[in-house]
């Protein structure tokens, strides 16, 4: 399991070497840059001088690699620097954001909390809703509860966030005035007022996007578990006597779960990817918000940094997915 | 060893197992699929009983109607005394321990991710009281007793061989002492080498631990091998329930005649005086079964009265027992029947 972890680890060291360059040529070589909008009023060695400031003159190739080394080297420093108060990064050029002029790392560090919060409690709540709802409608196929069940999850499938949230919004917020239209990023969880605020204001977010989750998951519980009900394996368990019960939870149960547990590990990278629209919708002041707005105004460090960001996560959760699949399937053996 | 004349250990009276057809647009039931239609047969205290015959004639259904792994449509399943047809889910779970089954596929039949030590410990955590450590002994012994090396305990079922398996099966069925075990074509999915050594261990068992089996197989010599008495099914029916030596010596009924000389005969000078009844035609489908005998759209023997009636599976000879209308002419005393839907009593004759 371990050569097979740090083998996995070496054979992500290209790949993501591979798709850093793509991000970076994509979102360089694609149209617009800050540098287009500086006014045609500005005299051209003044805006040289700008373009310079930002190191936006260098040639592609120099500025990716400097790219790579601020974020593998630089970066790295620095957070181990804030850690333990080294001073392992010096005064080196940390990645800046072309909009604000810091760093990208701090203004994420100051918005993946919230996407945190918002997104991750909503993919908790998509599969705590899921996972039951999968296992009871497979073990009665076709029943009223299975059949409602397809017809939540074809809504949640079909109907897209930015309609299912207007909605919501429009019912709950201005028709029954349960919960507040606008999340407010400012509000500090002191004392159970607060809490409650702090509940409501999460209420309409967590359910847009945990109905939208749970409908996929719902989808992928039920089918691995009515594969593995017809298994003889399932029969056997009942010859054996043993109770409905541990037939289901047990046999069953715990055989489906390994393709749902694969699902669910991918799906991870996408909490901290933020939900681009549904944080706009609901005024989440998240990650998702933030990239929306650097490609608004063309920050390319930015843009590039949480592309790369993500591609990472994505390809640290499949490692992940992969690991756990060989401690769920005593067939699957990684050595 | 109790006295066999006594009441049989499995007593089964017009077992039915009719899987509904829905066809159309609102899936309204249509039609049936009558994959046992009123079967009848008895199995003594450490009998073995071969059930054989064609694909897809019904003998598996009836191991697991047997055993209530299906919910028979009609009939009663005597046993060692209680009516398992009609027994509450909960008196059945605790009923379970005195019946098993070994399965066919000895790969899909256990749970991947459960170890050997696991699968066959799990009904002993169920239905007895026994301690943690008295439980691994169990499993243990049933180890030796199936062949398999104690070393083996942790290992899961893909770990193993096909034959292995078969006797991981074998061992999870014992664990609870059952007095009949289904043997639902244990061999079939076996290599020759090992079916041998399967049946024979079955067999072994038998012999030690006095189990009662129902040997389901379409291996004709391998039934031969192992059974007491054997029944022969076409289409859902038993045509023929006859002691082992009588059946292979003299088949009474036209199919069982037609099954048993398609058993291969190893002595090539045999062989080539060897008659080979081929039958003629296709199955006819068990959801649109023939109004007379089943048989009779193949039967070479076939005259006016079987296109209309059923026969009924009655005596004609001490012990042997024909569901054809060729013997109940010869033997009226025995023969009648009183029309096609005549409820077939049981008639469990002479043992040997």
């Amino acid at each position: 399991m371990l050569t097979f972890t740090l083998r996995r680890l070496l054979l992500a060291i290209p790949t993501l070497l591979f798709i850093s360059l793509i991000i970076f040529l994509l979102v360089d070589l694609a149209p617009g840059s800050p540098m287009s909008e500086i006014p045609l009023t500005v005299p051209p060695e003044v805006r040289q001088k700008m373009i310079a400031a930002l190191g936006a003159d260098q040639p592609v190739f120099v500025r990716y690699i400097l790219w790579l080394r601020q974020f593998f080297w630089v970066e790295p420093a620095y957070l181990l620097d804030g850690w333990f108060g080294t001073d392992l990064a010096g005064d080196q050029q940390r990645i800046l954001s072309w909009q604000s002029r810091s760093p990208v790392f701090t203004v994420i560090g100051q918005r993946i909390p919230q996407t945190l919060t918002v997104i991750g409690t909503a993919y908790l709540v998509g599969i705590l809703i899921a996972v039951p709802i999968g296992i009871y409608s497979a073990y009665r196929q076709y029943s009223l509860f299975d059949q409602l069940g397809t017809f939540v999850a074809m809504i949640g499938f079909s109907v897209p966030t930015f309609f299912t949230g207007t909605l919501f919004i429009i019912i709950f917020a201005v028709w029954l005035g349960w919960f507040p239209t606008k999340y407010d990023t400012t509000l500090e969880v002191t004392d159970w007022a607060s809490f409650i605020r702090q509940m409501q204001q999460m209420a309409m977010p967590v359910m847009v996007l945990g109905l939208a989750n749970a409908a996929a998951i719902s989808r992928y519980m039920r089918s691995s578990m009515l594969e593995n009900m017809g298994q003889d394996y399932v029969r056997t368990a009942r010859a054996k006597g043993m109770t409905e019960r541990t037939v289901v939870l047990k046999h069953v149960l715990r055989n489906s779960m390994i393709p749902v547990v694969t699902v669910i590990a991918l799906g991870i990278p996408s909490i901290f990817g933020g939900a681009i629209i549904t944080e706009n919708l609901f005024g989440v002041n998240g990650i998702g918000a933030a990239l929306i707005g650097a490609i608004h105004a063309s920050d390319l460090p930015m843009v590039q940094t949480l592309a790369f960001i993500f591609a990472v996560l994505i390809v640290g959760f499949n490692l992940i997915a992969d690991i756990l699949y060989g401690f769920l399937d005593p067939r699957i053996r990684y050595d | 060893m109790r006295d066999t004349q006594a009441a049989p250990l499995v007593q089964v009276e017009g077992l039915k197992m009719y899987f509904p057809v829905h066809t159309g647009i609102l899936r309204r039931h249509t039609g049936n699929v009558k994959a046992v239609d009123d079967v009848s047969f008895a199995i003594h205290q450490g009998e073995t009983l071969g059930l054989v015959g064609e694909s897809g004639c019904g003998k598996s259904t009836v191991g697991r109607a047997l055993l209530r792994l299906y919910e028979p449509t009609a009939g009663r399943v005597v046993i060692d005394g209680e009516d398992i047809a009609t027994l509450s889910h909960e008196a059945l779970r605790r009923k379970r321990p005195t019946m098993q089954m070994v399965f066919q596929d000895p790969q899909a039949s256990l749970n991947p991710r459960m170890s050997l030590s696991a699968i066959i410990a799990e009904p002993l955590t169920e239905h007895t009281k026994l301690t943690a450590a008295q439980r691994q002994n169990r499993v243990y012994e049933l180890m030796d007793q199936v062949g398999l090396n104690r070393r083996f305990a942790n290992r899961f079922p893909h770990e193993f061989s096909g034959g292995q398996r078969q006797r991981i099966g074998i061992a999870r069925a014992l664990a609870l002492n059952p007095k009949l075990i289904v043997c639902d074509e244990p061999i079939a999915a076996l290599d020759v080498s090992i079916q041998a050594q399967v049946v024979n261990l079955l067999e072994d068992l038998q012999d030690t631990l006095g189990l009662t089996y129902l040997f389901i197989s379409h291996d004709l010599s391998m039934v031969r091998h192992i059974a007491d008495r054997v029944a022969v099914m076409y289409l859902g029916r038993i045509v023929e329930l006859s002691p082992r030596d009588d059946l292979y010596a003299r088949p009474l009924h036209p199919y069982a005649e037609a099954l048993l000389s398609a058993v291969n005969e190893p002595d090539p000078d045999r062989a080539k005086t060897r008659k080979r009844i081929l039958l003629k035609g296709d199955l006819p489908s068990p959801a649109n079964p023939p109004v007379g005998c089943n048989f009779c759209t193949r039967c070479p023997k076939v005259f006016a009265r079987c296109l209309t009636e059923k026969p009924a599976l009655v005596q004609v000879e001490p012990g042997r027992q024909v569901a054809c209308h060729l013997f109940e002419t010869i033997h009226p005393a025995t023969g009648s029947t009183g029309g096609s839907e005549a409820k077939e009593h049981l008639q469990h004759g002479v043992t040997q």
